[in-house]
């Protein structure tokens, strides 16, 4: 392995450590500094949609606001993490994003905590979605689906699959569980689960062994396909699988 | 694919060919007998100089004339097209404004008469401007011509008296389908002096002492960005004209692509030897047919020269271009959006902490300019750093292509010096308001620049006079408005266009801009609250500061400029329920003068909720309680007899 370069600067005055041209988000997070995020998850590459990691960087005596999230670190910046500014750009974001996920627990609390009862905007009919852009992240860089994306831009921009039609989703959940609004919402009703969102129903496999369904026949197949397993690879159940 | 023979299979290999192209060049501009040119620009052509052009076509055929008929880019007065140009051996060059089909055969007549035809001339051409000569071109002028001074000089019109076109310097002069044309007009000749006598290193610091900015809207110094790409690590590296032209009302590089193509094919060459870059891309948004079918044939034609492949006019330089046609997306223009999209994604900015220059079109190095810049840098390599760097102010050098649109007598596409003030450009160039109604802003900058009050127009336009009053240069358009517009319902107008086209992606653009939008529509339809202007401010502040890329970060100077110079207007429409300027419908109170009324019927049959009441002869009310306030009594009214309030 090459030496890793690393670089030393300051956050809220302390000074860092960490390799050169990691992301100042997480580097910050791990030295315990508080930066409330929504759009950035450790597993995908970060993508700064929601503007709420915003600090202070100044480099070469330029200061300005930068989402940190996907600002690469370097020797000698100065962060500053919580200035007059930042509370007041936060602010104005979680109150333009309560009035999108008004029912979103997270949303509610990041909000409370930034001194905002309420929103002065009129609420949003868009079932809590923020667009950050987890779930489309999620979905094409990990589990390699890549069955939804973005549609249109500015006011109308939405996430779904293309054309209405969620062909290439395999019902995995890794967007429900990554969604920071819980916006996403999976269902398993009898041998079927759905992902209400993006309106993908799918049956499931029925275990050789004990009989229960427990995944989506299609998503096993697709998986089975992808990374060329036997074909009877996934005839058991988790559990029964396990116990054999 | 058909050929037209010229040229054909000849490759230019040094200054003789480009010489002997350069005389076939001539004679095709200057022939030895009477050439008449139709300007066919998009402009010309929604004027109908198609008609006019096919009118001429058939006349000389039926007649037997023996006449050139050909085809021209803009010269720039986009109102007075059609525009058509008659050389004729022994007299001055004439150009004729606003032709019909019917002018069109009746001018062969005179021609043939050896008439003037004063009445319908614009202006008279006696010498031209070439940059790449030190004395004018003066046409050989036969004596006995002197009815000739009826028609105003070149010159001498208002619009062009003090415009110097360096960018524009072809538009209207050549075929933009002939190489050879712009080879006539000293076209390539820079790039043979650039490729035979200099090193990339000497191009780059011409570049930078010229003091050239980028034209694109955010000024960055044009030689410190090759200088940047040139030193950058990479395999290999890419030159690119962002010709994704998106602005309401502005056609700068439109008019450029399609009337004089080989100037940007020119100016990226140079700029590819410079930076030391091989590959080149064009991206031109699909909406200008005729810009990418023109800059196309340019393409093909130097290729089939060697002016553009393998080898470059024998120096060992390679440089290809490929056009990529943009999808309608505004954000398109944004340079890392604009480079997503070649790549095949969806036009979305990245963050820029990596700059361009170090990793831009698949991860290489990347030099993204304008096609303004592209096209201004011929001459400036030509004519010298020291030449260009005198023209301009202190912080803006050379030359700027605004579009002059709007509430102006003179609308059409200018090229002044930086510098010149707002209102040299407005009552000089523009010639005024019309109907003798009062100015009152200028925005310039397309969508996202600011408003410009009266109180301000003696600001010399550049870069950075603009940016200090709230507005910024962006890539050059004015729009002119009257005492007739009322400042919020303008906010509103470029603030829905801005949500529309914004990514999406920031949630201080996307939903700062909609909510701004949302405010300013109620404080039209008379629903305003106190406060509405400060939370503006508030959602202004954080557009600007939180927000990825230069759509955001500039969305709000339509709102900011707007409150801070016409913050009255606000305030009237929101506290008094009033529009000053009388444009917001909710807010007025319709009327109709018993006096002025003819009793024609119009607005009664029209008014879609029936309000109106009268007969014939009968003088006609509008009944307040049925009164949706649509407007549409005032639209039709033939003799403006409906008051508003």
């Amino acid at each position: 392995m090459a030496d890793k370069e690393m670089v030393r600067f300051a956050i809220d005055g302390q000074e860092v450590e960490a390799e050169k041209g990691t992301m100042l988000l997480p580097v910050a997070l791990e030295y315990g500094f508080e930066i409330p995020h929504l759009c950035y998850h450790e597993a995908v590459s970060p993508y700064g949609a929601c503007r709420l990691c915003l600090v202070e960087v100044t480099k070469r005596g330029r200061t300005r606001l930068t989402t940190s999230c996907n600002y690469p670190v370097d020797e000698g910046i100065d962060v500053t993490t919580d200035s007059e500014d930042i509370q007041r750009a936060r602010r104005m974001i979680l109150e333009l994003l309560l009035a999108r996920a008004p029912h979103s627990e997270r949303i509610k609390k990041l909000a409370y905590e930034a001194g905002i009862k309420e929103t002065r905007f009129s609420l949003m009919d868009v079932g809590d979605c923020i667009l950050c852009g987890l779930c489309e992240r999620v979905c094409r860089e990990v589990v390699g689906a890549d069955a939804i994306s973005f549609i249109s831009r500015g006011d109308k921009r939405d996430v779904g699959p293309p054309f209405a039609d969620p062909i290439a989703c395999i019902a995995c959940g890794a967007c429900v569980y990554i969604c920071p609004t819980d916006c996403i919402k999976m269902e398993e009703r009898g041998d079927e689960r759905t992902i209400v969102k993006w309106n993908r129903t799918l049956k499931m496999q029925e275990c050789k062994s004990c009989g229960k369904p427990f995944a989506p026949l299609f998503q096993l197949n697709w998986i089975i396909d992808k990374v060329n397993l036997p074909k009877d690879f996934y005839d058991l159940c988790p559990v029964c699988r396990a116990g054999r | 694919m058909g050929d037209d023979g010229k040229g054909d299979g000849m490759k230019v290999r040094g200054l003789e060919d480009l010489k002997k192209l350069r005389e076939e060049g001539l004679t095709r501009i200057y022939p030895d007998q009477v050439k008449i040119t139709v300007g066919m620009a998009t402009c010309g052509i929604s004027a109908g100089a198609n008609r006019v052009y096919e009118a001429i076509r058939e006349g000389i055929e039926k007649e037997k004339l023996s006449i050139i008929l050909a085809k021209s880019g803009c010269l720039g007065f986009c109102q007075r097209e059609p525009l058509v140009d008659v050389w004729r051996p022994g007299f001055p060059r004439i150009i004729y404004e606003e032709m019909t089909p019917e002018k069109g055969v009746e001018l062969l007549g005179e021609i043939f008469n050896g008439g003037l035809k004063k009445e319908w001339a614009l202006c008279r051409m006696e010498e031209e401007v070439l940059f790449f000569e030190d004395e004018p071109l003066r046409y050989k002028i036969e004596s006995g011509l002197e009815d000739r001074d009826a028609i105003p000089l070149y010159q001498d019109v208002g619009f062009y008296r003090k415009q110097l076109k360096i960018a524009l310097r072809n538009c209207g002069y050549i075929d933009p389908e002939s190489i050879e044309d712009y080879i006539a007009r000293g076209g390539y000749f820079t790039l043979y002096k650039v490729l035979n006598e200099m090193k990339p290193e000497e191009i780059i610091e011409e570049a930078k002492r010229s003091g050239l900015r980028g034209r694109g809207g955010a000024g960055f110094p044009t030689g410190r960005k090759w200088e940047s790409c040139r030193r950058a690590e990479g395999d290999k590296r890419y030159v690119v004209c962002n010709a994704d032209e998106g602005d309401p009302g502005a056609y700068m590089d439109r008019s450029v692509l399609e009337g004089d193509p080989h100037s940007v094919l020119e100016g990226m060459l140079i700029g590819a030897y410079a930076i030391g870059a091989h590959e080149g891309y064009i991206y031109v948004r699909n909406e200008y047919p005729l810009a990418v079918k023109n800059m196309g044939t340019a393409i093909k034609k130097a290729e089939e020269m060697g002016l553009l492949g393998e080898d470059i006019l024998g120096s060992g330089f390679d440089f290809t271009i490929k056009i990529n046609r943009g999808g309608g997306a505004f954000v398109a223009g944004e340079s890392t959006a604009l480079m997503a999209s070649i790549e095949g994604y969806v036009a979305e900015p990245r963050a820029k902490h990596i700059h361009t220059v170090e990793s831009g079109l698949w991860d290489r190095p990347t030099n993204l300019n304008n096609v303004e810049t592209w096209a201004n840098v011929p001459v400036i390599v030509e004519k010298g750093a020291d030449w260009y760097n005198k023209i301009g102010t202190e912080g803006s050098k050379g030359t700027k292509i605004f579009s002059l649109v709007g509430k102006i007598n003179n609308t059409g596409l200018i090229e002044v010096p930086m510098g010149m003030t707002l209102r040299e450009v407005i009552y000089d160039i523009g010639e005024g308001i019309p109907e003798g109604k009062q100015f009152k802003a200028v925005q310039t900058g397309g969508p996202s620049g600011g408003c410009i009050p009266d109180k301000l127009l003696d600001l010399p336009v550049d870069f950075d006079e603009l940016t200090k009053v709230g507005s910024m240069m962006g890539s050059g358009g004015m729009i002119v408005m009257d005492e007739s517009t009322c400042m919020v319902d303008v906010a509103k107008y470029f603030t829905d266009f801005l949500k529309d086209e914004s990514c999406g992606k920031c949630t201080s653009c996307r939903d700062g801009t909609l909510r701004m939008y949302e405010i300013l529509d109620n404080i039209t339809k008379g629903k305003g609250k106190e406060g509405d202007i400060e939370l503006l401010e508030e959602l202004a502040w954080v557009t600007a500061e939180a927000s990825l890329c230069a759509l955001g970060q500039t969305a709000p100077n339509p709102v900011l400029s707007t409150i801070r110079y016409f913050r009255d207007e606000y305030e009237a429409h929101i506290r008094d329920k009033k529009c000053p300027a009388k444009v917001c419908n909710e807010l007025l109170t319709f009327t109709i003068d018993p006096e002025a009324c003819i009793a024609c019927l119009k607005c009664k049959k029209l008014c879609p909720v029936e309000a109106i009441t009268g007969e014939k002869k009968v003088p006609h009310e509008i009944d307040q309680s049925i009164c949706i306030k649509c407007g549409t009594c005032r639209e039709v009214c033939p003799v403006d007899a409906v008051r508003v309030e």
